[in-house]
């Protein structure tokens, strides 16, 4: 009898960032290659692990585990194959077993237990790694036990405004309409962050799953992922995963068999940063031009097209299924203080290994910088970073030893927002930065409130004069005057945060505003 | 008051057509109808506000909010570079100067032999790979002013 011959599974992203560094390339190499050589390759392209210095990162499964190769380039493809890397063989771009690396071995992966690992776009794959356990566990629950798991484990919303998951879906289960929304805010356009679309590319059915459990949870039966139309790759994955879990009837009228009906469908944003603010969100997606709406009523209660609507971020939803599999306790026992389970970070900017951290609450930046990030990617000293997207704190050097959570950073004037730092090194000049953030609110602001749309416009004008040693001192208590109005008159983060950067900016960094030559 | 071209307004109410029944499908529309037509003709406002029961204002307000929506024909490919906080961080004025000089255009504007339409744009997500730009739905990272050359090098060869 003959012996049959396995074939050998390799793994090669199709993550958005492992694409733009050749991934695709490298993928059609080896195939190319190991038919040429004879050699039965089956090629699983999945998420990324999140070590994007080492992308394109080629994994091969062998009986000791996954070992990993990268970053890999077409050049390298024959080399690779005459190492015999395809059963884990020796070669410089070799870096032993995935999962024994420092960067990934300390990290405590639970919302992205997945992301990397399995085939993002086979519900088979999902089901054998776990998936569909929080789902089914669900079923077996009232509607309340549900949301009180969710408001037990502490989850709040990752988006930015971290709000009590469990508090929000209640108020939406207590609403009494025949019809109920559960919305995904997939518009990560906050520059440094990148974990949604990590999630979306690499797990999208954590997703699927995470909304199916909360559409089951306050009885809704339609849900929309709200996706920024600059991942054209997450859409991509995002319809293969939720055309296969419709397939396999984890979606439509008989979800698992159990008679309920769950609809999810994907809609693109149009390149408007605004639209990440869930009330412009709900208007975009009604069709509408994104501007924001007045606070109450709550989304909670006259959401989508006027009718109750959870608005959830992607991160916080794929966060439920594991909360509902293992358990509220297993995820709040992860964390510090009031911020509780784990939170993806991602290292974005200046930085020698950037990449996405899921700890636990209570790293300090410091550690994340250096342990993580390896410092910066020029080599020069790091000077500031900026936390939590656009709107986000600009923190000095000094600060590093600050906790990321959401109270210690609050507690030194900045925040957390989506868990994005992005590295600047010592060449940066911080009048240009905050420049860039009054030009950044004028580009994107809905127009609604006049503090935004007008101060913004201003507020470039006062920088450029700033910038150009023009009567700086009055122009910085006009610049500061201007922040304060727009801190107190604007409606949403856009207009009432922008001056965060601009002010921590000022506060940290003076000598970069005052010092400037005059033209 | 411009008119749509015949072919362009079989391509708008076939789009509307596909789409009619979705609730609050108009940015979906519109995605198609740029899809389609590669940017959303003025005179299709009236074409589509007639279709989906709504005034041209309400029509001409959505497409004039969202900027990923053109008024007019974009070249072969369009070169998103981003200028976020992340890229600029790596380069990205270096990046972006260096792409203008070679591209002969400033940002919004179309090469004139009609290959390339650049744009700047606020993140795409690969702040891990910084400096970003996307041709088309091809993301690149780590793009310096000499892998830019590589690049366009490379685009040329294919095109």
């Amino acid at each position: 009898m003959a012996t049959e011959v396995m074939s050998i599974d390799v793994y090669i992203p199709r993550d958005s960032s492992a694409l733009s560094l050749g991934a695709e390339a490298v993928a059609q190499a080896i195939a190319s290659e190991a038919r040429a050589r004879k050699i039965d390759l089956n090629i699983i392209r999945n998420g990324s692990r999140g070590m994007y210095w080492l992308e394109p990162l080629v994994e091969v499964v062998t009986a000791y585990g996954r070992v990993a190769y990268g970053p890999v380039t077409v050049r390298d493809v024959p080399g690779l194959f005459d190492a015999g890397f395809h059963t884990g063989g020796t070669h410089k771009l070799g870096h032993g077993v995935t999962d024994d690396l420092q960067f990934l071995k300390s990290q405590q992966r639970v919302t992205f237990e997945r992301v990397g690992i399995t085939d993002p776009v086979s519900v088979a794959d999902y089901v054998a790694h776990g998936g569909y356990q929080g789902l089914r566990q669900a079923f077996s629950m009232s509607q309340a036990d549900i949301v009180q798991a969710v408001t037990d484990s502490g989850l709040r919303g990752r988006g930015g405004a971290a709000f009590p998951t469990g508090i929000k879906w209640k108020t939406v289960l207590d609403q009494q309409t025949p019809q109920k929304y559960v919305t995904c805010n997939a518009d990560e356009g906050d520059s440094g962050t990148f974990a949604d679309r990590m999630l979306m590319e690499g797990d999208p059915l954590t997703l699927v799953e995470g909304m199916t459990i909360a559409g089951l949870a306050v009885g809704a039966t339609q849900g929309y992922i709200y996706l920024r139309c600059e991942y054209p790759h997450a859409q991509k994955i995002l319809n293969e995963a939720i055309a296969a879990a419709y397939q396999a009837r984890y979606l439509g009228a008989d979800v698992m068999g159990s008679g309920r009906r769950f609809d999810l469908e994907v809609r693109l944003g149009a390149g408007a940063y605004i639209c990440g603010e869930e009330t412009s969100m709900l208007e975009s997606l009604e069709g509408k031009r994104g501007e924001i709406r007045v606070r109450p009523p709550l989304p909670a209660i006259k959401g989508l097209f006027g009718l109750p609507t959870i608005v959830n971020n992607v991160i916080t939803l794929a966060s439920v299924p594991i909360i509902l599999a293992k358990g509220a306790t297993f995820y709040r026992d992860f964390g510090t203080g009031k911020s509780r389970g784990t939170l993806p970070i991602q290292l974005a900017g200046n930085i020698k290994r950037g990449g996405l951290v899921e700890r636990a609450f209570g790293l300090t930046l410091k550690e994340l910088l250096y342990d993580y990030g390896g410092g910066s990617a020029s080599g020069r000293a790091i000077r500031t970073v900026q936390v939590g997207g656009p709107l986000g704190a600009y923190i000095p050097a000094s600060q590093f030893d600050v906790q990321v959570d959401y109270e210690a950073l609050s507690a030194i004037g900045a925040l957390l927002g989506h868990g994005g730092i992005v590295v600047f090194d010592d060449t940066v000049d911080m009048a240009r930065m905050a420049r860039y953030a009054m030009e950044f609110c004028a580009i994107e602001s809905c127009g609604k409130c006049t503090p935004c749309r007008i101060g913004s416009t201003r507020g470039v004008e006062v920088m450029d004069r700033i910038l150009k040693g023009v009567d700086t001192d009055r122009n910085l208590q006009l610049l500061e005057e201007l922040c304060e109005t727009m801190l107190q008159g604007s409606l949403c983060g856009l207009g009432g945060m922008t001056p965060f950067p601009v002010t921590s900016a000022l506060k940290h960094f003076p000598e970069d505003f005052r010092a400037r030559a005059r033209h | 008051m411009q008119t749509l071209a015949p072919a362009q307004r079989e391509a708008v109410l076939r789009v509307v057509a596909a789409h009619r029944t979705r609730p609050g499908a108009l940015i979906e529309i519109l995605h198609g109808v740029q899809a389609e037509l590669g940017f959303i003709p003025p005179a299709a406002v009236a074409v589509l506000a007639e279709q989906l029961n709504l005034s041209r204002a309400e029509v001409h307000g959505v497409v004039t909010f969202y900027h990923y929506f053109r008024h007019e024909a974009p070249g072969r490919h369009t070169l998103r570079v981003c200028q976020a906080e992340s890229c600029q961080a790596m380069g990205a004025d270096v990046l972006a100067e260096h792409v203008k000089k070679r591209l002969g255009v400033d940002f919004h504007e179309t090469t004139p032999d009609g290959a390339y339409t650049l744009e700047p744009v606020y993140c795409l997500g690969n702040c891990a790979c910084s400096p970003a730009l996307m041709r088309d739905e091809e993301p690149c990272g780590r793009v310096t002013p000499a892998r830019f050359d590589e690049l366009l090098a490379e685009w040329q060869r294919k095109s």
